[in-house]
């Protein structure tokens, strides 16, 4: 039993994602042939047997609450604590204008306060990645440290970096700086926005910045703050995919091509569970050639298929060709078609012959549903 | 507890002997099969589709397996307030206990199972099938007809009708004639293994037997040949898809093998009636530059770096670079090294194969047998197996150690 509450809080920018975020939050966007990217977080979580998640919606959140519904398949359906799902109480805020996401923690801090741990995790969910937070719960305590932020080295030079935080740390950890990233490249130490601090504290911080008028968590509750309380950094070593716009989002789905990154982000240090859909397992016709790929069940592959992601229930017909592409759920990709850096959202159907082609520093994006 | 039209019993406590290696471990029903289902999930998905809610599951032989795949019957949507699925082992009474005799004897031990729910029909079923069919035509055509019982019976070819359980109907579908395995079968018409009975005449006939010192307690052997002597309206349902009993090595190999293919028989892919089964969490599986495909079925989590062909892979298979897998059954888990080649194979969960090694019978005449191999082995690098093997823990040197 961990002393551990999470709380993914959906407050990213998704504006960045362009057609992919339409209808949906950033926090359901579909990745890596199966999942949604709330799945890492909310998987890591519950890896790390914290079994109180509060999730704090926005807007949008069709898409979200569909996927979730009771939390049972990421074990969280439970009688005591499991899964609270929190959109916000506008009415509670002054002007009744909604300005940012401390305005929705304030308005849900009741859950907050009922809540029996001691410790609390704050992260987002454009993060995907792997990780033990019991690990970093202890190194928290360890340090004795106010707050712990997550960071990682980010190789800023070839990856999105753009509206991150950029910690600045004393030899021995401390964070002595947090500022937005400037458009300089190499290897930075990121922030990946997840922080542990006491439960107590997070109640503190939310009701002073709902008294000053102040109304974003990051930039105002953890920023303002860095001088006054003892935040320290913690690295996390391993593969943290940062998703914050359409080309990272393409970026970080072709690097799980690589198996070592497979291997890690899914059997780490634990799995990582989504909604269950009983689809059948991915079946192969005649002789397919499909190569360096990865193939969701529920597939049907009878063209050929390279440096791709197909998702559940794709249907790849004969003499079809997908290169450098992400197919999500019930595509249905015609005989003779080509394609090449391209992303479909869900239930795209493209007729036969049909040939489409993005680069591969801007994919072509297809809208859901649409028929070419 | 209102009253329920239909209960479904599924009868699972078979041992299933005939399929060797794969039943040494764990009951029939718990066999896996195509890629990701256990037999069982075909009956219990059937039943959710058919909406029946209320299944009682008899086990007996080897349970642990079955009786934790089945939990609670969430995977089936079969977890409900006012039903759901009940696993039904036997049990001790005052005047001590026995192991279910017979078919109908498991039932009839299970009658104050049923009389809580006070149907008006029992549905038998059997663990035994690879098939899907809507139970509840079967259900209105046996309410029409006001029958005491419905067996629904499939047409076999005539050389093999002797090898099942044979009806002679007239021409409105009543049974005139039930004949288990006769030698000379005067028709067609074989018995599914699937019976619809009047609950209230059922019981009957099970207490009658139950007295009966001579009887085997056996549904197809006892109970409805005396159904048949009493005249009791009884008929046949004739079934018309994809049905295969998977009683033999032989068969269960064809039945995974017949979802090969661009247009099976049994198609999976059918989101009105799919076949629903436990979902392990398990990404997509991922080939290599260097991995061929070719008429397979892969699962979630395979990693494929060599050739596989017209076979089916379980969750989390390993096939390393060079390696051949041709018209065999790998079970997850099971870790294939390089070169290794496996020919008309079932290879167990969790077994490894070491580099080099091969896994195939001799042709003779043409005919090739199926190897199969246990669970939890570890064959030593460029071994040749030509023939099934199983390995019997602790001091068995083909065996995985404890780790």
């Amino acid at each position: 039993m961990i002393d551990l509450m999470g709380i993914i809080n959906l407050n990213e920018a998704e504006e960045h994602l362009g057609e992919l975020s339409r209808s949906r939050s950033l926090a359901s966007i579909p990745f890596a042939g199966r999942y949604r990217l709330i799945d890492f977080v909310l998987s890591n979580m519950v890896n790390s047997e914290i079994s109180n998640v509060g999730i704090f919606i926005q807007h949008k959140y069709r898409s979200l609450v569909d996927h979730l519904r009771s939390g049972k398949d990421w074990d969280l359906a439970r009688k005591r604590d499991g899964l609270f799902v929190l959109p916000p109480a506008y009415t509670r805020t002054p002007m009744q204008v909604h300005r940012g996401d401390v305005e929705n923690l304030y308005s849900n801090l009741d859950y907050i306060y009922q809540s029996r741990q001691k410790y609390v995790i704050i992260a987002g969910a454009n993060i995907v990645s792997n990780m033990d937070y019991r690990v970093i719960l202890e190194y928290h305590k360890n340090t004795e440290a106010d707050i712990t932020v997550l960071y990682t080295k980010a190789n800023c030079g070839t990856h999105d970096c753009v509206r991150s935080n950029i910690l600045g740390l004393s030899p021995e950890g401390r964070v002595l700086t947090i500022s937005e990233f400037k458009d300089t490249g190499g290897y930075q130490n990121m922030s990946i926005d997840m922080f542990i601090m006491k439960k107590d504290l997070l109640i503190d911080l939310v009701n002073q910045c709902i008294a000053r008028g102040d109304y974003d968590f990051v930039k105002h509750c953890i920023i303002k703050n860095v001088k006054k309380l003892k935040v320290y950094g913690y690295h996390h070593p391993g593969y943290a995919a940062r998703i914050s716009s359409l080309q990272s989002y393409f970026q970080h789905s072709m690097e799980l091509l690589n198996p070592h990154i497979w291997k890690e982000l899914f059997f780490k240090s634990g799995l990582i569970y989504t909604k269950v859909k009983d689809e059948a397992p991915a079946k192969y016709i005649h002789e397919t050639e499909v190569t360096n790929s990865l193939i969701a069940s529920g597939c049907y592959v009878e063209g050929k298929v390279e440096n791709s992601i197909l998702f559940r229930g794709v249907k790849v017909l004969k003499g079809a060709y997908i290169k450098n592409s992400v197919i999500m759920q019930k595509g249905n990709i015609g005989p003779g078609v080509i394609l090449e850096n391209v992303i479909c959202d869900k239930d795209v159907h493209i007729t036969a012959n049909k040939q489409l082609k993005g680069e591969y520093s801007y994919p072509l994006v297809i809208k859901k549903g649409r028929v070419i | 507890m209102h009253k329920k039209a239909c209960v479904a019993m599924l009868l699972a406590g078979g041992q299933g002997s005939r399929l060797g290696i794969l039943t040494q471990k764990l009951a029939k029903p718990a066999v896996p099969f195509g890629g990701k289902y256990r037999i069982i999930d075909f009956p219990l998905s059937n039943c959710n589709n058919s909406g029946i809610d209320t299944v009682g599951v008899l086990t007996q032989y080897k349970p642990l397996a079955l009786n934790s795949y089945i939990g609670i019957g969430s995977a089936w949507d079969l977890d409900r307030m006012n039903g759901g699925v009940f696993v039904l082992p036997p049990y001790v009474k005052e005047q001590g206990g026995e192991w279910y005799k017979g078919t109908a004897d498991a039932i009839c031990q299970n009658s104050n199972f049923i009389d809580r729910f006070n149907p008006e029909t029992v549905l038998i079923l059997s663990g035994d099938h690879i098939y899907k069919m809507d139970y509840s035509l079967m259900l209105e055509f046996h309410q029409k007809q006001q029958a005491d019982a419905t067996i629904a019976v499939i047409e076999v070819p005539l050389d093999e009708a002797s090898r099942f359980g044979i009806m002679n109907t007239d021409n409105e579908q009543r049974i005139i004639d039930f004949e288990e395995k006769p030698a000379e079968p005067k028709s067609n018409l074989a018995s599914m293994g699937i019976y619809i009975f009047s609950w209230p005449v059922l019981k009957k006939y099970l207490f009658e037997d139950e007295l009966n010192q001579d009887s085997t307690h056996d549904f197809g052997h006892d109970i409805i040949p005396k159904m048949l002597a009493d005249k009791r309206n009884l008929r046949a349902y004739s079934f018309r898809g994809y049905w295969k009993d998977v009683g033999t090595v032989e068969s269960y190999w064809q039945a995974n093998m017949d979802l090969l293919g661009e247009k099976p028989e049994l198609n999976l892919y059918d989101s009105k009636w799919r076949i629903y089964s436990s979902n392990p969490p398990r990404p997509p599986h991922y080939t290599s530059t260097t991995a061929k495909i070719t008429n397979s079925i892969i699962a979630e989590g395979c990693l494929i770096l060599g050739e596989v062909e017209n076979s089916v892979l379980f969750p989390d298979v390993y096939v390393g670079p060079g390696a051949k897998v041709k018209n065999s059954i790998i079970m997850s888990g099971a870790h294939i090294e390089d070169h290794v080649v496996t020919d008309k194979a079932i290879i167990g969960r969790k077994t490894v194969l070491k580099q080099g090694t091969v896994v195939a019978a001799k042709k003779l005449d043409g005919q090739q047998k199926i190897v199969v191999l246990d669970i939890d082995m570890i064959i030593p690098p460029h071994t040749t197996i030509e023939a099934s093997l199983s390995c019997s823990p602790p001091e068995d040197a083909l065996c995985k150690r404890e780790e």
